[in-house]
């Protein structure tokens, strides 16, 4: 492992991290169908409908630049997990129209099928993202044969189980982190709406409650999969350079590396800090929660991915055929190529900045009905 | 085998689908972007209301479309992975790294001003919202500029070289791969390609605004800004159009070949102005190229080499590999047969390779790279097995080709016409046929646009990567009725997002016609 390759796993958990973040849009997605109200829906629809596309950019962006930094990557899981990722297609094409449409006279299907779609992406996008983040700690069942490319009847590097990510689906471990993100999603929209939505201290209380209930079921979840993963397997490369099974391997990741281990505690610490905070009784409703809560989350999956690539980690573990196992080393592009992206991510803190000061501006006072119903409205 | 086959098939009709249906979208996108800008400069710098309400109308038409746009764009940049696992790996040191830079610099820039543009209004100044807009129309041209890029280099592979230990390409010059000349011209080609197109849409839907007989000074005035971007875009289309004639005649001969149905080139050759290929024809045989056909006399080595008397090979001269000089000697070339012996030199040597490799002879491994060096630009050819499979579809190209040429010809026309009539004669602005006229011409850009996309994608067959990869070594490993599903559902899938697109933009379009734009109280 060189240090560009160190470095562009980072940048990749960095976006992987905060897209989990930013996964808030799809979980309050979730709630559309929880609304009885028309008036609150529509508050709920556009003030998610002003942030998902930062959501779907992110997306696309972890994409690329998993493509450019880890290749292989890029043609072993999505080529292999085709369904998988399909699904998870499908899903985010449906959101992408249904905010613009769901309102707009003549949208063919009604706004009832639009706001469908957008629940359907809210719960299949996260569950099947973090399915898709399960299998980089619980492997899949693939194989890597370089060679193939010389076989003109057969010519395909990576060959994949033949239920092509549908196994992946069906695995309890996954669809255990798959259902953590649903309920982190849920958390996280209840702690934005509470700070970006002025709709009276009814609603205010509403989502106070919701905080409590979905916080409550995703720290559950988290402790699950917290202890399922500490005392699992992983696989890594050994000392004669072969990639093996190895007991308690995020375990000796976490304390070897230390300062993931204190990033995920306080990532940890801050997401409870949000939720409790929020769920504790005050005057009036405590508007801060998604912020703490957000910035844990961030550190808390960057940690995790972190611990998935480093300390001669494989982060897409091959099940069947270890030595095919997908590690930070031999999947990555080359030196050059890395390097020459290495200065294009300088300008990502310009990105973030200008990100950071629209949001500012635009989110400076929260939404409220009147100007939904004024002004170019979802 | 069979499966392999019909997964190729598969495969391509998917890409084909997403690609085609996202281009509905996209020049649209960056054609309007500009125009909302170019208005919202003029209410800036004017503070006349008229541009505002201008921006406004035409802005909500960009967002109904912008979104089609992003959401079959997400499937293009996955499919990569999705369906073309192979190519991923075997030139995804190259290729990631544009999509990589359009998503941080082009797709945030887009999405973080779109919301400003839409619903910042109330809550930016007026100078912080005219910039949001044009970061917005900059930031969809360079989404356009790295996706290009991209593709360019598949054309025109540069800047790389083969790592046979890794068995894939790795770049060695990011300079090479990012300003190649086919780049470039692409670049300028496609977008102002957009540009003609949202010149087209914007005069289309005013003179429906005028054939309902209210917004006449809305749809003149929109004319003019329409008019002129259109007629910028179709100059510089026109333009960098002939220098990629010029680059594909030198990089992708038999792309230029099949684009005029040529089998047999000769000095001074002319160009079909219209013509029907000969369905029966095959590489070859003796049987007539054309059925009918008006030439253009020494068009085409004009077109191709800016000379009327260079000579441009055809499919069989490639094929056999003959080029004429000028005085019309012969010059022997590679043949297509010894190409692909070359690439099955090449691949052999790759294996021997890695047989070296395996067995720790690194005096084998220094050999069979030297073997492969000497072969590679010939690589992709060992997967065929004869020359015949290294043709692209002839018809197919022939016919877009000329589509795209008559119809840009005529939107030249057209702007021309519709600059000089909102100009110098807008009493014929009442006439309703040229009206219906204006209306037509919406059609006829989305079709021209399509077809230049099928000449360059169609006719670069059966190259994914020029020369060096075949769409047939680029799949992935899933199988044929998988792709064949998902084919059916994206299908089914954008036919429900464009319908309901068109009838949301229909249904805009008459609601704005029914109300008076520039004086609307309730605005």
């Amino acid at each position: 492992m060189n240090e560009l390759q160190i470095y562009w796993w980072a940048i990749v958990s960095l976006l992987g991290a905060l897209l989990v973040f930013l996964l808030f849009v799809q979980g309050g997605q979730t709630y559309i169908g929880c609304v009885k109200n028309e008036q609150t829906r529509n508050l709920i629809v556009n003030s998610l409908g002003r942030k998902w596309e930062l959501t779907f950019t992110t997306l696309v962006v972890y994409g690329g630049a998993f493509f450019a930094s880890f290749p292989l990557f890029y043609s072993t899981s999505f080529g292999g997990a085709y369904w998988l990722w399909m699904l998870i297609l499908l899903s985010f094409i449906l959101q992408a129209v249904s905010y613009e449409f769901r309102r707009k006279p003549g949208n063919i299907f009604g706004e009832r099928v639009y706001d469908i779609f957008l629940m359907f992406n809210g719960c299949v996008g996260c569950v099947l993202l973090g399915v898709v983040v399960g299998t980089l700690f619980f492997g899949a069942d693939f194989s890597v044969t370089r060679g193939n490319l010389l076989d003109g009847s057969a010519p395909v590097i990576s060959q994949w189980n033949g239920s092509h990510g549908l196994e992946a689906i069906a695995s309890w471990r996954n669809l255990l982190l798959g259902f953590m993100v649903l309920f982190l999603a849920r958390t996280l929209a209840a702690l934005y709406f509470i700070n970006s939505i002025d709709d009276g201290a009814e609603f205010a209380a509403r989502m106070r409650k919701s905080v409590i209930v979905n916080g409550g079921i995703f720290v559950v979840l988290f402790l699950a999969f917290a202890a399922v993963l500490l005392t699992s397997s992983g696989y890594g490369v050994n000392e004669s350079g072969v990639i093996e099974k190895m007991p308690y391997k995020y375990v000796s990741n976490l304390t070897n590396l230390w300062w993931l281990g204190l990033m995920l505690l306080a990532g940890v610490l801050c997401v409870l800090w949000g939720i409790v905070r929020t769920a504790l009784p005050c005057k009036g409703v405590w508007r801060c929660g998604i912020w703490w809560t957000g910035i844990g989350t961030v550190l808390t999956v960057f940690a995790l991915l972190c611990a998935a690539g480093y300390n001669g980690t494989a982060y897409l573990p091959s099940v069947s055929d270890p030595s095919s196992s997908l590690t930070i080393a031999n999947s990555s592009s080359t030196h050059f190529t890395l390097k020459v992206m290495a200065w294009v991510s300088a300008f990502v803190p310009v990105v973030v900045a200008y990100i950071g000061y629209v949001w500012y501006k635009m989110n400076a006072r929260p939404l409220t009905t009147e100007e939904v119903e004024n002004d170019h409205s979802y | 085998m069979n499966d392999l086959v019909s997964l190729v098939d598969w495969s391509r009709a998917q890409f084909a689908l997403t690609a085609m249906v996202h281009w509905l979208f996209v020049p649209l996108t960056i054609g309007l972007s500009l125009i909302v800008a170019i208005m919202e400069t003029m209410w800036y710098r004017t503070r006349n209301e008229k541009w505002l309400r201008m921006t406004k109308t035409w802005m909500k038409l960009f967002g109904i479309n912008f979104a089609c746009g992003v959401a079959t764009g997400i499937i293009l940049e996955f499919e990569f992975g999705t369906n073309w696992s192979n190519y991923s790996w075997f030139v995804g040191d190259i290729f990631g790294a544009p999509l990589a830079i359009e998503g941080i610099f082009a797709f945030f820039l887009e999405s973080t001003f779109i919301a400003v543009m839409f619903f910042g209004w109330k809550k930016v100044s007026r100078g912080f919202h005219l910039t949001a807009t044009w970061l917005t129309a900059i930031g969809v041209v360079l989404s356009a500029l790295w996706i290009l890029v991209a593709n360019a280099w598949m054309q025109y592979p540069a800047g790389m070289e083969f790592d046979p230990g890794e068995m894939r390409n790795v770049m060695v010059s990011f300079t090479d791969v990012a300003l190649s000349p086919v780049a470039i011209n692409k670049f300028f080609h496609t977008v102002a390609s957009g540009w003609v197109l949202g010149g087209v849409f914007v005069v289309g839907v005013s003179c429906y605004l005028l054939l309902r007989g209210r917004n006449q000074e809305f749809a003149k005035s929109s004319i003019k800004v329409g008019g002129w971007v259109g007629m910028f875009g179709i100059i510089l289309t026109m333009w960098t159009g002939d220098g990629s004639a010029v680059q594909v005649g030198k990089v992708q001969p038999m792309k230029l070949a099949a684009m005029e149905g040529l089998y047999r080139g000769e000095c001074g050759q002319g160009l079909v102005g219209i013509g029907v290929l000969n369905p029966s024809k095959k590489p070859g045989d003796d049987q007539k190229e054309m059925l009918f056909e008006i030439k253009i006399p020494k068009g085409l080595s004009i077109l191709a080499r800016h000379d009327a008397n260079a000579f441009v090979p055809g499919i069989d001269d490639l094929i056999e590999g003959i080029e004429l000089t000028a005085d019309g000697d012969t010059i022997h070339t590679v043949s297509y047969a010894d190409r692909i012996e070359a690439g099955k030199r090449a691949q052999e040597a790759l294996a021997a390779y890695g047989k070296a490799q395996k067995a720790g002879d690194s005096a084998g491994m220094a050999e069979a790279t030297e073997l492969l060096k000497a072969d590679y630009q010939y690589f992709g050819y060992g997967y065929f097995d004869s020359p015949e499979d290294a043709v692209p579809p002839v018809a197919l190209t022939f016919y877009a080709f000329r589509v795209m040429v008559m119809a840009g010809g005529y939107l030249l026309l057209f702007f021309v016409a519709a600059l000089f009539m909102v100009y110098k004669r807008p009493g014929w602005l009442d006439k309703k046929l040229i009206l219906w006229g204006g209306l037509a011409t919406i059609a006829i850009v989305w079709i021209c646009s399509e077809a230049g996309w099928i000449v360059a994608e169609v006719g670069r067959q059966p190259w994914v990567v020029q020369d060096l990869l075949p769409c047939k070594a680029a799949i992935s490993g899933v199988s044929s009725g998988s792709v064949m599903l998902t084919f059916w559902l994206f299908a089914a899938l954008f036919t429900c997002l464009l319908v309901a697109e068109v009838s949301i933009m229909v249904r805009q379009i008459r609601k704005e016609s029914k109300r008076d734009i520039l004086n609307d109280k309730n605005d």
